[in-house]
């Protein structure tokens, strides 16, 4: 194991920790090109030039210039037609018939289709087979898509979908966690996993204490909506452009309902607007209809969902109870816990199986827990699939904890830091409840201990107490809260990427790899890799759209595992090219490997040097091969789900985050006065594309956790389905305080350039804001409680407050 | 008689002669002009991923306005400039706010970032100087889910401090001529006495087309009918807007009272409300977006009475009478008693508002406040206007109103009866009053608050405006919108 290189501290761009919305004046520096910067040390020595440089975005010119592509942005192919969908308007019944006269006859139709014109299975699931494209016989949420219309134009489409007429014979839906638990429904097995005799720790305990913690759900609201255009060819061949984080699933879920093979299906994508875990399966029931139609057809399809219609049809984060009990001793260490995650999974098993066992991976966050159990019931409701969303369960069992930490400290008259740093992780405390130990113990320990003093935590927690001595209407919360993640799908298999480089002959590179790019910036970061591997500046690596007919049988772009995964393919596939290259220079010129170094465009061996594309020329024409496929597979994990034991995540990403807020007692308003994070993102491969993820995951984050409320109702109809009723953060709800910096220690385990993954961990910061926010409601009642619950709106902080409203 | 539309388009004059008149802005970039760097996040002016700006001459002067071409209908840019995010690098050189989105990695997905390129582009040609609250107040109606806004809030003061020439200073004057030959004083009306696009030039025009289609849809914003069209799939056979109506936008004072016409844009009622009070000004600063108060209107938010709306509950504590015609027939009545019951509003079919006086607070005390689950851009849960006349410490009359206790705007009667002749040290009659309240309303649960909720924060804002009154200090009270704070014009 190497050591940690210490904790040399990035900003974002470099710049003086400051409050960054304040300084106008400051310039960035130029943060273009490869060349002009100076280069660093890489992990053996060697001297680097592209990687853990602050690149900007690729398609960052794009973006602000309108040109960047998106499915609804493609040229559209003569003869397009568009598609609609017919909604279930009730939640769950008999689909006893389905009136589509006067959709047929509407102006413009040309095609209708429901589960009777699905040539293949009817069935969009990634796995259980519980999710059929169309509802055939059973209705099960308000909103399934029953029929499709296929029409001339989309306001055509729209409309004639209006027409239908439904008889359904409707039952009384689940709508609610206590719904699903009083009928037993589930979507898939009860699970446990964890340590130790909790029954034992928890009586013999000196102190106790159990609660219930609502945790809500959370919409994506990705920018672009889902979206999919799909081009029939010859001989039942069809190519899918599909907004998806997960081109092979939509390219296998085509190939299966319209009975095709899997060679005849092409999906591509350039870019997402966003994806966030919402496009992982969900993307596939859009491009599936739209292949549907196209085959039905014989013309180019486009389905692009109306954002309310996309608000309704696909799934969300899942909302839990979580019920808990701990044991603690009298300086706040756990001794026992015992919880149980009852999650609304919706009308299907979608990814549930993965989203709530990486709840219980995360139930310990950063905590040793001596003896656990960990308990899950995947409940099934008539309300859309709950999906992948960023964090993938694991912040809802992380803020179980985090309430836990505070609750203990409260009944202790303890700082709550002070609770939670005695119950971190340390040698000798370093087995998680599933049995993977915890092998850098010191990182997260350094992490929060620099924090803590950065942030000056000490002294603002006297000033808070001291400030609501004083104030009546306002009071103040402070917390600072670790998060400690695991990196690696849990589902093991899906720990491989691979990556298709081709070099031209004018020197000019073509990347290709699995991973898809909706804004998080891998397409950057995997072409700085392969830049640094040629020695060539980015603007030689050509980045190319994600298709299938490139590289096939991807794992999803998800599990904040981009970079690690296809950073790592594709250094193979340009390891493997330039090795050849090597190769046919030695036996060319005679000169030994050692000698030879790829830089600044050209190729320096022995006391001469060639221009990289010279070299390619002259490669091409000794006939070697310039074309090279890469694969990788995450090394050391396994895990065995039955006994619930194994090394699941290769390693942990860290970071900690320390808010202060301001309440309203008399509204429940509340205003986010200060925010210091520090984030552990390895070496990072591009710290500007880090900054961003850790900011834009924390404001995310936040955003779940105070104003983000979706509200169903008795009838299981979502109610907050547009913008104007679900209320993500807008600028001024980031504080303008607002401190973000990179703890950077090399990843100790081998990844690219030893950086570690960020797209996921830092949503988990703003436990921070709902923990200050929670300190507040304490200072306000006086009594040491504080019973809110997720999302933190007013409403459920003057709640917590007073009581019963 | 004008039978086409004209405006502005990349240096040249676009006429459309045929168009459905429920065709949006946005559907004709994307769909006829094929344009498709301005983007549609969510059909409902929500977003601002649609967001283009429209320039306009107002008295000589080029204006720019950020607009939502979501829910903009086409015809409403008779007489603009369009401007969208495909026309602002030049000559190979991205504008200033473009390239410091670039530098300061503004950028992640991409797909808001067209909006709020245009967002900012539009504070960047009104001059404004980098001040935080005025980024991030054109930035409320551009949702970004992926940055976390920091990149872009650093990205907008570097470009307002860097203040580079831009192509667009040197062409202004150029555009201000095409835009004058284009300023016409015509009625449009474009279409069929079945199906048209309407744009009266003249009260009279407008009085005489609203008896002879008392069935027309009246546009003057569009912010809430432009849903409508997105959402209720509204076919809207008839249209007529009333935005090139002369004279309805027009602002009188004297020393008493506000006459606000009926087409003033909200963005302008917000520069003339925040200088009779801050809580007005601070009202209107939430008040939907840029994009939103660009494109709504005064007479517009008061004739579609919405029961959340914020303007009526601040106009009706403020004492506002409103002013309808149709014909010939001209009428006022206390603002209060145009709104009946939920969505319907003492207006006869051919009638339209057209324009609102409302009694100036001077040497009152007025208090407003909004709450909502986010502070920008958000529609509120309870909304309390308060105004108050009191003499050596006694309360002489109380005018109090909510928004979102009721179906529609209303007084709250009983409470002021409690509050009047009591004494501001007197903390029994305001309790009295609170207590009264409960006889005023009855909300509703809905999915921005509960009963309980909107009953209980009602309550507490009543004693959060006496107690302010009685201190003369906000500081102890208040997270956000102190009333020492100024707000600009936008």
């Amino acid at each position: 194991m190497r050591q940690s290189e210490g904790t040399e501290n990035l900003t974002s761009r470099g710049a003086t920790p400051r409050p960054s919305m304040r300084d106008a004046s400051s310039r960035p520096p130029a943060t273009t090109g490869g060349a002009a910067v100076a280069p660093v040390a890489g992990d053996d020595g060697t001297t680097l030039r592209y990687v853990h440089r602050p690149l900007p975005h690729d398609s960052g010119v794009r973006h602000v210039s309108g040109t960047a592509l998106y499915i609804d942005d493609i040229r559209e192919p003569e003869g397009t037609l568009h598609v609609a969908l017919g909604l279930s308007p009730v939640a769950r019944g008999r689909l006893r018939g389905l009136d589509l006269a006067a959709v047929r006859a509407a102006p413009g139709v040309v095609a209708v289709l429901t589960a009777a014109d699905v040539p293949g299975r009817n069935d969009i699931s990634p796995a259980n087979g519980d999710e059929p494209v169309f509802a055939e016989q059973e209705v099960l949420f308000h909103g399934q898509p029953v029929f499709a219309v296929v029409a001339t134009t989309r306001d055509a489409a729209r409309r004639a979908a209006r027409l239908a007429t439904f008889d359904i014979e409707e039952e009384p839906p689940s709508i609610t966690v206590e719904d699903a638990l009083a009928r037993g429904e589930t979507v898939l097995p009860d699970y446990t996993f964890g340590r130790g005799d909790v029954e034992a720790a928890l009586s013999a305990a000196p102190h106790r204490l159990e609660g219930v913690l609502r945790i809500g759900g959370q919409e994506h609201f990705y920018l672009e909506g889902q979206a999919a255009l799909a081009v029939p060819g010859e001989e039942g061949d069809i190519l899918v452009h599909s907004s998806t984080q997960h081109p092979s699933e939509v390219q296998h879920i085509v190939a299966r309902v319209l009975g095709i093979p899997d060679a005849f299906v092409t999906c591509e994508v350039r870019r997402m607007g966003g994806g966030f875990g919402g496009k992982e399966t969900q993307a596939t029931q859009w491009a599936v209809i739209a292949a549907l139609a196209a085959r039905a057809t014989g013309r180019p399809c486009k389905l692009r969902l109306d954002r309310d219609d996309d608000m309704v049809v696909t799934g969300k984060r899942h909302d839990m109870r979580a019920d808990w009990r701990v044991g603690f001793d009298g300086d706040g260490r756990i001794l026992g816990y015992d919880i149980v995650f009852n999650a609304r999974c919706g009308c299907s098993a979608d990814l549930s199986q993965g989203v709530v066992d990486r709840t219980m991976f995360h139930a310990d966050n950063a905590y040793f827990l001596p003896a656990a159990r960990i308990a899950s019931r995947r409940l099934k409701t008539n309300t859309v699939s709950n999906t992948a969303f960023r964090g993938f369960g694991g912040p809802q069992g992380m803020l179980a904890v985090e309430r836990v930490m505070d609750e203990i400290a409260a009944r202790l008259g303890r700082d709550p830091l002070d609770v939670r740093k005695a119950n971190f992780y340390a040698p000798g405390r370093d087995e998680t409840p599933y049995g993977q130990t915890v092998e850098d113990t010191d990182v997260l320990a350094a992490l929060v201990a620099q924090l803590e003093a950065d942030c000056d935590y000490r002294a603002r927690r006297r000033a808070v107490t001291a400030f609501n001595a004083r104030s009546r209407v306002l009071k103040k919360g402070l917390a600072l809260t670790p998060v400690k993640f695991g990196i690696s799908f849990t589902l093991t298999h899906l720990n491989q990427a691979g990556a298709l480089v081709h070099v031209y002959q004018d020197g000019s590179i073509h990347l290709n790899h699995g991973g898809t790019e909706m804004g998080q910036g891998l397409f950057i970061k995997v072409a700085q890799v392969v830049a640094e591997e040629f020695g060539v500046g980015i603007e030689c690596v050509r980045i190319t759209a994600t298709t299938t007919a490139k590289v096939p049988n991807t794992s999803p772009t998800a599990a904040s595992s981009g970079s690690d995964l296809n950073g790592m393919a594709a250094r193979i596939a340009a390891a493997t090219i330039r090795q050849r290259l090597v190769e046919f220079l030695c036996e060319t010129y005679d000169v030994a490997e050692g000698e030879v170094t790829f830089r600044d465009d050209r190729v320096f061996f022995g006391n001469e040097s060639l221009a990289f594309a010279d070299l390619v020329k002259k490669a091409y024409q000794a006939r070697i091969p310039l074309s090279a496929t890469g694969f990788y597979r995450t090394p050391a994990i396994h895990w065995d789900r039955a006994a619930g034991r194994g090394r699941p995540f290769f390693y942990f990403a860290y970071g900690a985050a320390c808010a202060e807020v301001t309440i309203d007692t008399l509204t429940g308003e509340y205003r986010l006065d200060r925010v210091d994070i520090l984030h552990d993102a390895g070496r990072s491969l591009n710290p500007a594309i880090d900054i961003g993820q850790i900011e834009g995951g924390f404001v995310q984050g936040m955003g779940w956790l105070t104003t983000e409320e979706l509200v169903f109702d008795a009838k299981g109809r979502l109610a907050t389905h547009a913008p104007s009723t679900y209320k993500i953060p807008v600028a001024s709800d980031v504080p303008q305080d607002f401190r973000v910096r990179l703890f950077t220690s090399a990843n100790r385990q081998p990844t690219i350039y030893r950086s570690k993954a960020v797209g996921e961990p830092p949503l988990m910061l703003a436990n921070a804001v709902f923990c200050a926010i929670a300190d507040a409601v304490r200072a306000a009642r006086g009594d040491g409680l504080a019973p809110l619950d997720a999302p933190a709106t007013p409403e459920a902080v003057l709640r917590a407050i007073v009581g019963a409203l | 008689m004008r039978r086409t539309i004209r405006f502005l388009r990349k240096g040249e004059t676009v006429e459309v002669e045929q168009f459905a008149p429920r065709t949006t802005l946005l559907d004709w970039l994307r769909l006829s002009e094929r344009s498709t760097g301005t983007k549609e996040g969510c059909g409902e002016g929500d977003c601002g991923a649609c967001t283009v700006v429209l320039r306009r001459l107002v008295d000589g002067r080029l204006v720019p306005a950020p607009v939502n071409a979501c829910i903009l209908l086409l015809g409403q840019v008779d007489g603009s400039e369009v401007l969208t995010v495909e026309d602002l690098a030049a000559e190979g050189r991205l504008h200033p706010v473009q390239q410091a989105m670039v530098e300061h990695h503004g950028s992640q997905c991409g797909f808001c970032t067209p909006g709020i390129v245009m967002s900012l582009f539009a504070l960047y040609e009104a001059g404004m100087a980098p001040d935080r609250q005025e980024v991030t107040d054109a930035l409320a109606g551009n949702l970004c889910r992926c940055t976390g806004y920091r990149p872009i809030v650093d990205a907008a003061f570097d470009a307002l401090a860097r203040r580079e020439e831009d192509p667009f200073v040197a062409r202004r004057q150029q555009v201000a001529g095409k835009l004058a030959a284009l300023a016409d004083e015509a009625d449009v009306f474009v279409g069929s006495d079945q199906s048209f696009f309407a744009a009266p030039a003249s009260i009279e025009a407008l009085a005489q087309l609203c008896l002879a289609h008392p069935d027309a849809t009246l546009v003057a914003g569009a912010t809430d009918v432009g849903l409508w069209i997105t959402k209720a799939l509204a076919e809207l056979p008839k249209v007529i807007w009333l935005g090139r109506v002369a004279g309805l936008d027009a602002v009188a004072e004297d020393g008493e009272t506000v006459t606000l016409g009926a087409t003033v844009p909200l963005s302008r009622a917000r520069d003339v409300l925040a200088g009779l009070d801050p809580d007005l000004g601070e009202l209107m600063r939430r008040f939907g977006s840029r994009q939103v108060r660009a494109s709504g209107t005064v007479g517009g938010n008061v004739a579609n009475g919405s029961p959340i709306g914020d303007l009526a509950p601040a106009l009706i504590a403020l004492g506002a009478t409103l002013h309808l015609r149709r014909g010939a027939e001209r009428r006022s009545l206390p603002l209060e008693d145009f709104f009946l019951d939920y969505r319907k509003q003492d207006r006869r079919p051919g009638e339209f508002v057209t324009a609102v006086t409302l009694r100036k607070p001077a040497g009152r005390h007025f208090r407003a406040f909004k709450v909502s689950k986010r502070f920008d851009e958000d529609i509120s849960a309870v909304m309390g206007a308060f105004c108050l006349d009191i003499a050596d410490g006694t309360v002489r009359e109380a005018r109090i109103a909510y928004g979102g206790m009721a179906g529609i705007p209303k007084r709250a009667r009983a409470a002021e009866a409690a509050l009047a002749g009591a004494t501001l040290a007197d903390g029994a009659a305001m309790e009295r009053a609170v207590t009264a309240l409960a006889g005023d309303f009855s909300p509703l649960s809905d999915h921005r608050a509960s009963a309980g909720y909107r009953r209980r924060v009602a309550g507490n804002l009543l004693r959060k405006a006496l107690t302010e009154i009685a201190t003369g200090d906000d500081a102890a009270t208040r997270l956000i919108g102190h009333r020492e704070i100024r707000h600009a014009a936008e």
